[in-house]
């Protein structure tokens, strides 16, 4: 899909990122006899793009086709080119993959070495990984919280150690699934501001119809098939139609 | 619950090894089994109590904290002795356990997890010839400290659920729900370990030649 314009981004900012384009190519999912996802064809290529839909409508299940989670059982998903079942780690390099539970994203007993597990499993040097981070931690507000145990944020700052823990991997794109589901007004706000100020190419499936605002374009998901596909207004607008 | 084991404060001892830390856990250990005498348990309970609080800088309370909780096996194993042997031999036994446990909550609450799970990774190195992973290993001790608190909170947070409805507090009752609860956790967390790249750990130097 051609012709999207990106708003709401400095130029500057979007010239930081490199741009990544996921081809989604005639894909269906089942999950044993149950299919989720029919012969569904998109291009990714803006900066900030939602996906919506109702429960069951399969776009969980199309989030985790973007970084190779689930694998397509029919048809093809191809991130700058590299196959998900053949280019996996390099798939999963460019695609960050945040969750709608932080508490079962964080592996680690602390803020800062939950942090780092990403980084270490790239093989990065001990030294380059203190600075990584650090940087990461202070850029989420959570550097007074460096040594304190996970457990005991709250679910906005989890939220944060989540973002801050794929963010620091450096991936190109990030998909997030209903990242703000858990999380009283004040942090789905601030979430919303982390999304909005990310320089990487964010997916966002979401039923908070409120975190879209400047958003690119939205993919409306019903029955596992694409049913509406624009800019934001007209595909909310869509999306609203269909529930009422 | 909590786990929080980790007291940061910079001190000599927060920057000694780990390594080092635990090798002199262990000796103290085996010097306080083979040398069974009053005056040198003694000794050492005032040695770690010096290191802990003075050279360490920890807060009796965190010291606390980990000793509170065995106070009553302690005081079990004491009258145990009483009744088995003699007040004496207790007392050795009891302060002899309290020393080690008081030594192990410095030795934890001065080291990062890391750090500590570093030294197991390295114990463990020699493993890699018989096809296991290190970093597995040290990644089950991570994991094993993160849910422990986690899976306590989800197992109240189903106890309230249950006793709001007027539930029984029965453990059947609540372990059906709770496995469900944990299970479910364990397939996302499953996938978070893919999409952090967990799979992507630098492999053993004899396979990476063979890339």
């Amino acid at each position: 899909m051609t012709g999207w314009r990106r708003r709401g981004t400095p130029a500057a900012v979007a010239a930081a990122v490199p741009r990544t384009a996921i081809e989604v190519r005639r894909v269906g999912h089942a999950y044993g006899e149950r299919p989720v996802l029919h012969d569904v064809t998109l291009t990714l290529a803006e900066h900030r793009i939602g996906v919506i839909g109702g429960n069951g409508s399969g776009k969980s299940t199309f989030a985790r086709l973007l970084n190779g989670l689930v694998l397509p059982t029919e048809g093809q998903v191809l991130v700058d080119g590299l196959d998900t079942r053949t280019d996996l780690r390099a798939v999963r390099r460019r695609v960050g993959f945040v969750f709608q539970d932080p508490d079962a994203q964080i592996v680690h007993p602390t803020v800062a070495e939950d942090v780092a597990f990403g980084l270490q499993n790239q093989g990065v040097p001990a030294e380059e990984r203190a600075v990584r981070v650090a940087e990461v931690l202070d850029r989420y507000g959570l550097a007074g919280h460096a040594d304190h145990p996970a457990h005991l944020l709250s679910g906005g700052q989890k939220q944060l150690l989540a973002i801050a823990g794929v963010l620091v991997m450096r991936p190109l794109r990030v998909v997030f699934d209903e990242p703000t589901t858990l999380l009283d007004l004040a942090n789905k706000r601030r979430i919303a501001r982390v999304v909005a100020e990310l320089e990487q190419d964010v997916v966002v499936v979401t039923h908070d119809l409120d975190l879209l605002a400047g958003f690119d374009r939205v993919v409306v998901f019903a029955a596992g098939r694409v049913v509406a596909d624009g800019p934001p207004a007209e595909s909310v607008a869509a999306y609203l139609a269909s529930m009422a | 619950m909590t786990l929080a084991l980790y007291h940061p404060v910079p001190s000599p001892v927060h920057r000694a090894p780990a390594g080092l830390k635990l090798l002199v856990l262990a000796a103290l250990g085996v010097l306080l089994f083979v040398v069974p005498r009053l005056y040198l348990v003694g000794g050492a309970l005032a040695g770690v109590l010096a290191v802990g609080l003075g050279l360490g800088g920890l807060p009796v309370r965190v010291l606390w904290a980990q000793v509170r909780p065995v106070l009553i096996w302690l005081a079990a194993l004491f009258v145990v002795h009483l009744l088995v042997t003699d007040a004496a031999t207790g007392a050795l036994a009891v302060s002899r356990l309290l020393t080690l446990v008081l030594a192990a909550a410095v030795v934890t609450a001065t080291s990062r997890v890391t750090e500590l799970v570093d030294v197991v990774e390295r114990i463990c190195s020699p493993l890699r010839w018989v096809g296991v992973r290190p970093a597995r290993i040290g990644l089950v001790i991570a994991m094993t400290l993160r849910f422990i608190p986690l899976i306590a909170e989800r197992a109240a947070r189903i106890r309230e659920a249950q006793a709001a409805r007027g539930g029984a507090r029965r453990l059947t009752v609540l372990v059906v729900p709770l496995l469900v609860q944990v299970l479910q956790m364990a397939h996302t967390t499953a996938e978070a370990l893919d999409a952090r790249g967990a799979d992507d750990e630098p492999l053993p130097r004899r396979r990476r030649r063979d890339r």
